[in-house]
C-alpha cells in the first residue's frame, strides 16, 4: 500500500481571460509558490535593496537585513567600499550579527566565537590549536576556506543592491535606463537619513508589489491624495516599465489638475470631499524639489523595493517576505544633506503623509489584509485585472493596471510558468 | 494651582489622574475630546524607540499645534480606512521630575491591547509617555506628550492615537 500525499505544487498553467490578466489567488497563499520563489527570485537572478549607503557612512559600520527571508549583513569596511554577505556563521550556521546596526572592527559569532573582518574573511578561531595539546582543527583546516558567504554586490548612486546568482545580468542592465535615470534624478546629491519606520502586513509581499504598481487604486481607496490634489487620476502623468517589464514608475503632477474636470469625474466617489477640510494644513504645505513639476513618483522595483517621493516626502520601502502570508515593510525616509532647516522641517512634518500612520498610505496595508482574508480557500479562482487595455504597455495616463500586469509576466518567466 | 505648593502624594495623584482620564477618552472612543488634553501650541509625537536612540526626527506621528490633533481625529472618523479596532491603555510607574509652580514632567510606561473585529486581544503596543504638563486656568494641560514605543514593528497600521 502506497500512502499518497497531496503535496500542493505550483500550476504551471494559469487561467486565462480573453479581455484581460488573471493571477491565481493560491500564488498568494501556497506554500509551494513562496518556497519557489525565495529559491528562484530571491537566492535567484533577481537584484534585491538591501539598503543606503549613507546608512553606513564610515568604516566599521554594518546592518542587518534580509533578501526575501535571508538574513544578510552590509558592512562599510576599512577600505570604505560596501560588502554584502549573508549572515550565517561559516562554523555551525549562528547568526553573526544579532544587531540591526552599529559599528565594530570585527564581526564575531557569539556561540564559538568565530571571528570575521568587515569583508567576511574568517580571522579567528578560538582553540584552533586546542588546549594543552588536546583537541583543536585538524591539520587541514585553512581560514581562507571559511568565510561568510559573500553575495554579489552593486551600488547605484547610493542605493546597495544584492543578488546570490553568479549568472544574473548586471545591476545597470537589470534595472535598465528609463529606472536608472529616474533613480539619478532623486537621488542627485548626499542624502541624509531622516529615520526608519517599520510595519508588518499580514498578507502576500506580491500584493504589495501589485499595490504599487497601481496608478488606479491610488485616487479611489486614498480620500488625502484625491481630495487634497496630491495624486489624482485625472493628473497629467504617466506609468512606465523597463524592458523587461519587472519594474515600474509611476509619476504625476499635481499643478495639472483641473478642477471643473475633477468635480465632473470624482462627483461619486468616495476619496473626493470638498467639504473635508484641514484645521491646520501646514502639513501640506511645501517647496517644490524638482523643476520638471513631478509631485509623486512610485518606483517599484523588482523584486523588493519602491522608491517613493509625495509632495516633499522621500523614502525607500523594502519588502522583508515572512512566509506567504506576510511581510514587513521598512521605510527609511531621507532629505538631502543641504537641505535647509525649514525644508528639513517641511520632510519631517510631511511625513504624517507616508508610513503605517500616513494618511496617504495607512489603507495600504488594510487592502493587502482584506485581499489575504478574502482568498485564501481559493485555489483555481482568481483576479482580473483590465484597467487600461489588460495589457503590459507603457501608458501616457494614470488609469491603467499595465504595470501589474507587466510584474506577473516576469513573476512568471522567472518560476518557469508558461506565458 | 502652584504645583510647588502640593505635597508629593496630592501631585503625585494629580497627575496619575490626568494620565488615567487621557487614556480612558481614547479608549472610550471620545477621540473628539482628546485634542482637549493639550494646549493649542502642544507637541504630540509617537517616535519608534530606534529613531529616538539615533537622534533621528521622523515620527509616525507628528503634531506640532492641537489643530493638526483635530485634523487627525477627523481624517480617522472620515478619511482613512482601516479595522475596527479597540484600545485598553495600562499606563504605570509614573516618575515626576522637573516641577515648577506651573509645570512638571512626568515619565511613565505603557501598554496597549488592541482588540480588531475577530475579537482576538493582542499586545499591540510598549513604551513609554514622556509628558511635559502645564497649569492653565487651573486645569492641568499637556503641552508636550512623545510616544516612544518599543514595538517598533507596527502591526499593519496606526490610526488611533497612543
Amino acid at each position: 500500500m502506497t500512502i499518497s500525499e497531496n503535496i500542493s505544487t505550483p500550476d504551471d498553467v494559469w487561467p486565462t481571460s480573453a479581455s484581460g490578466f488573471c493571477v491565481p489567488y493560491e500564488v498568494f497563499t501556497d506554500k509551494a509558490y513562496y518556497d519557489r520563489e525565495q529559491e528562484a527570485i530571491f537566492r535567484g537572478d533577481a537584484w534585491s535593496f538591501v539598503g543606503l549607503e549613507a546608512e553606513l557612512p564610515n568604516s566599521g559600520d554594518y546592518k542587518s537585513t534580509f533578501i526575501g527571508e535571508t538574513p544578510v549583513l552590509v558592512t562599510r569596511d576599512n577600505d570604505g567600499n560596501i560588502n554584502v554577505m549573508q549572515n550565517r556563521c561559516a562554523h555551525r550556521g549562528a547568526l553573526v550579527c544579532r544587531e540591526r546596526r552599529g559599528n565594530t572592527r570585527r564581526l564575531q559569532c557569539v556561540y564559538h566565537q568565530w571571528a570575521y573582518d568587515l569583508k567576511g574573511q574568517l580571522r579567528g578561531v578560538p582553540f584552533r590549536a586546542g588546549i594543552a595539546g588536546k583537541g583543536g582543527m585538524p591539520e587541514g583546516f585553512d581560514l581562507t576556506e571559511h568565510g561568510l558567504n559573500r553575495l554579489r554586490s552593486a551600488s547605484i548612486n547610493g542605493l546597495i543592491f544584492a543578488t546570490f546568482s553568479r549568472a544574473v545580468v548586471s545591476l545597470e542592465e537589470f534595472l535598465g535606463p528609463m529606472i536608472i535615470a529616474s533613480i539619478q534624478r532623486i537621488f542627485n546629491r548626499p542624502i541624509e537619513i531622516l529615520g526608519d519606520q517599520r510595519q508588518y502586513i499580514h498578507g502576500n509581499w506580491k500584493l504589495y508589489a501589485e499595490n504599487t504598481r497601481d496608478p488606479y487604486h491610488a485616487s479611489l481607496l486614498h480620500l488625502f491624495h484625491t481630495t487634497f490634489g496630491l495624486y489624482r487620476s485625472s493628473q497629467t502623468g504617466e506609468c512606465l516599465m523597463d524592458g523587461a517589464h519587472r519594474h515600474s514608475m509611476l509619476y504625476a503632477k499635481a499643478s495639472s489638475s483641473n478642477t471643473a474636470l475633477e468635480r465632473e469625474v470624482f462627483k461619486d466617489v468616495r476619496s473626493y470631499d470638498e467639504n473635508f477640510k484641514l484645521a491646520d494644513s501646514s502639513v501640506l504645505q511645501g517647496r517644490p524639489d524638482f523643476d520638471d513639476g513631478i509631485t509623486l513618483v512610485i518606483m517599484a522595483l523588482f523584486p523588493n523595493l519602491v522608491i517613493q517621493q509625495i509632495a516633499n516626502t522621500l523614502a525607500v520601502r523594502q519588502s522583508v517576505t515572512d512566509g506567504a502570508d506576510g511581510f514587513e515593510l521598512v521605510w527609511t525616509h531621507f532629505g538631502y544633506l543641504d537641505d535647509d532647516e525649514e525644508m528639513r522641517n517641511i520632510r519631517i512634518k510631511q511625513s504624517n503623509l507616508i508610513g503605517p500612520a500616513g494618511y496617504v498610505s495607512m489603507e495600504d496595508g488594510e487592502a493587502v489584509e482584506i485581499v489575504q482574508k478574502a482568498v485564501r480557500r481559493d485555489r483555481g479562482a482568481g483576479s482580473y485585472i483590465a484597467m487600461g487595455g489588460g495589457v503590459a504597455e507603457d501608458a501616457d495616463h494614470l488609469v491603467t493596471e499595465s504595470a501589474i500586469i507587466g510584474f506577473w509576466q516576469h513573476y512568471k518567466s522567472m518560476l518557469g510558468i508558461a506565458p | 494651582m502652584n504645583l510647588t505648593a502640593l505635597s508629593e502624594i496630592e501631585l503625585q495623584f494629580k497627575l496619575e489622574r490626568l494620565l488615567a482620564e487621557y487614556v480612558q477618552c481614547i479608549d472610550d472612543d471620545r477621540l473628539e475630546q482628546w485634542p482637549e488634553f493639550f494646549v493649542d501650541r502642544c507637541v504630540y509625537k509617537i517616535l519608534a524607540l530606534e529613531n529616538a536612540a539615533r537622534g533621528m526626527p521622523v515620527a509616525a506621528i507628528f503634531c506640532d499645534s492641537k489643530n493638526m490633533l483635530v485634523d487627525r481625529v477627523v481624517s480617522l472618523r472620515k478619511a482613512n480606512i482601516y479595522e475596527r479596532h479597540q484600545y485598553r491603555h495600562i499606563v504605570s510607574s509614573t516618575i515626576i521630575s522637573g516641577v515648577t509652580t506651573r509645570s512638571a514632567k512626568m515619565r511613565s510606561n505603557y501598554a496597549v491591547y488592541r482588540t480588531r473585529g475577530q475579537g482576538v486581544t493582542e499586545l499591540y503596543s510598549a513604551g513609554i509617555y514622556e509628558d511635559r504638563v502645564v497649569v492653565v486656568d487651573d486645569c492641568l494641560l499637556l503641552e508636550e506628550k512623545i510616544v516612544i514605543y518599543d514595538t517598533d514593528r507596527i502591526d499593519t497600521l496606526l490610526v488611533t492615537p497612543l
